[in-house]
């Protein structure tokens, strides 16, 4: 019956429907950034969001809107140093987030230090986030399925192997510029869940746990997107009962479902010799 | 005959170092053309830039008698790359979703599928004798499977022109045979056209029809016969080059030691 209760205040749904939203988000497209080894790209962007939304409190404006576009000029940038100056993808995204962070404390320096907005930004609530971020991130959502069910074939060819994409004609730069857009625009909005500090976790622990037993391309996305969705809806349940941080126990119960799903398929997984 | 391929004075440079220097030759429909050199001779780089993976520094490239940058018909192409790690192993693909990549060149955006897809890809997975691991995923398998998946996908699109970069080297002497069994039939019977990168100097000696040798520009590009004749030969295969010809007369059978692996 507490259960029941506790579903009928506005901002418990209201962090269920975005929290879940977002999850999906960062799942599906966690499954192509970590086969294409590039997890941490979330890291870097959201460090990146640190400055913008720095930025956005000294300007007095809504953080989200000038984050927005300096985290989608840094997602283009990391690219353009990929590609250009020939670097590593790891070693542009640690230039792209220190530069970031770097920013976002000058900002605050300037701005006269660090204050409580900031930090809220830094470890996340989503117990308060608002109808317009729900509503942004339902829109975002929608976007992303159209997107992927328009490039899904692209998208695969590309994480499969870049290189034969690009040689059957698929423009991959377009493809790429594609995913990392979204992946900004994901991790700004992802910052309200867990925290600048935690977005990253939202990207790839959904993605490694499904990548564990999923056979299949597509079954790997969906198993990633209901580990995403779980672990939100659990992590939100558990911090409201508790008085925990919303942000980190989204994460941890997240990790949890990891920790079970390796242990399982290492328990059940055939040894070699044991016939088939 | 029609040119699929033709080259024009091809160079190519890398940080100020010149790669390649005045490459050029004409392939025609049906031909084999084997290309051998040393490592680091510029043989992967000119295959990247007959796909269009890389832009030359100067000098031009024309498929099926288009200039590379107004060819659009990639589906006519099947590419096979030197490093079967070249892709995750980790990678959640089936061996059918794997080679039905090889189709998305010939399909317009949304590149949906079609309804003969499941036809092609049976056929070619049925033709390279995978149909046994089908719904394997693709880093469940040893790395001889791997290649003759990567093989399939090559071939799924019923390529005019096949372009592979090393493709044996992780196929154990029964699939290598029936590889280029498969080879020789689509080379003959459907006249496709072969490009091939191999320090298999057996394989060059039983199928290529033309030789080009290169070490940054062409040492020698012609027919096998005249290649065998050549000083150039003597130059590259050493000791070796004996052997070459008595596989081209096919009296050699048994693979004789170190042959396989000179480079």
């Amino acid at each position: 019956m507490e259960i029941l209760e506790f579903f009928h205040h506005d901002f418990i749904q209201r962090a269920i429907v975005a929290g879940c939203f977002i999850a999906a988000l960062c799942s599906t497209l966690g499954t192509f950034l970590v086969l294409r080894r590039l997890s941490l790209i979330g890291d870097g962007l959201a460090h990146v969001t640190f400055g913008g939304v720095a930025a956005g409190l000294l300007v007095e404006t809504y953080p989200f809107y000038v984050a927005v576009p300096i985290v989608m000029a840094s997602a283009l940038g990391i690219l353009k140093l990929i590609d250009k100056a020939r670097l590593y993808g790891d070693a542009a995204i640690g230039i792209v987030s220190s530069l970031g962070i770097a920013g976002g404390i000058l900002i605050a320096s300037i701005a006269g230090g660090f204050n409580v907005d900031l930090f809220s930004y830094l470890f996340g609530n989503i117990l308060a986030i608002s109808s317009a971020e729900v509503w942004t991130s339902i829109l975002l959502c929608l976007c992303l399925i159209i997107v992927i069910a328009l490039f899904y074939q692209e998208l695969v060819a590309i994480t499969f192997d870049e290189e034969s994409a690009r040689a059957s004609g698929i423009n991959t730069r377009r493809i790429n510029r594609v995913l990392v857009l979204l992946t900004a625009l994901t991790v700004v909005l992802a910052m309200k869940v867990v925290g600048i500090m935690l977005v990253s976790s939202l990207l790839i622990i959904p993605s490694v746990t499904a990548l564990q037993f999923a056979r299949g391309f597509r079954t790997t996305i969906i198993i990633s997107c209901l580990t995403g969705i779980i672990s939100v809806i659990s992590g939100i349940i558990i911090s409201f009962l508790l008085d925990f941080p919303s942000g980190a126990t989204i994460v941890l119960v997240n990790f949890l479902l990891f920790i079970m799903s390796f242990t399982a398929v290492h328990i059940f997984r055939k040894r070699p010799g044991q016939g088939t | 005959m029609t040119d699929i391929v033709t080259t024009d004075r091809l160079c190519f440079r890398f940080n100020g170092v010149e790669i390649l220097k005045d490459i050029s030759f004409t392939l025609a429909r049906g031909q084999f053309l084997g290309i051998v050199g040393p490592n680091g001779s510029g043989k992967t780089t000119l295959i990247k830039l007959l796909l269009g993976l890389l832009a030359p520094a100067s000098g031009r490239v024309t498929l099926f008698g288009k200039d590379i940058g107004k060819f659009h018909g990639w589906s006519r192409i099947g590419y096979l790359p030197q490093k079967i790690a070249g892709f995750n192993p980790h990678f959640p693909a089936t061996v059918e979703e794997v080679v039905s990549l090889g189709l998305l060149a010939g399909k317009s955006f949304p590149r949906r599928k079609k309804k003969n897809d499941r036809r092609s890809v049976d056929e070619v997975i049925e033709l390279m004798d995978i149909a046994s691991i089908r719904n394997k995923l693709i880093g469940e398998l040893s790395g001889g499977q791997q290649q003759r998946v990567l093989i399939a996908k090559a071939l799924v699109s019923s390529p005019e022109l096949l372009i592979l970069d090393e493709p044996t080297t992780a196929l154990d002497p029964e699939s290598r045979e029936r590889f280029f069994s498969i080879l020789k039939n689509i080379n003959r019977q459907k006249d496709v056209t072969i490009i091939m990168i191999t320090h298999d100097t057996g394989t060059i000696g039983r199928h290529a029809s033309l030789m080009l040798y290169i070490d940054k520009t062409v040492i020698f590009f012609g027919g096998f016969d005249d290649f065998c004749m050549s000083k150039d030969m003597t130059d590259y295969f050493g000791e070796h080059s004996q052997h070459l010809i008595c596989h081209r007369h096919g009296n050699v059978l048994t693979r004789i030691k170190g042959l396989d692996d000179h480079a």
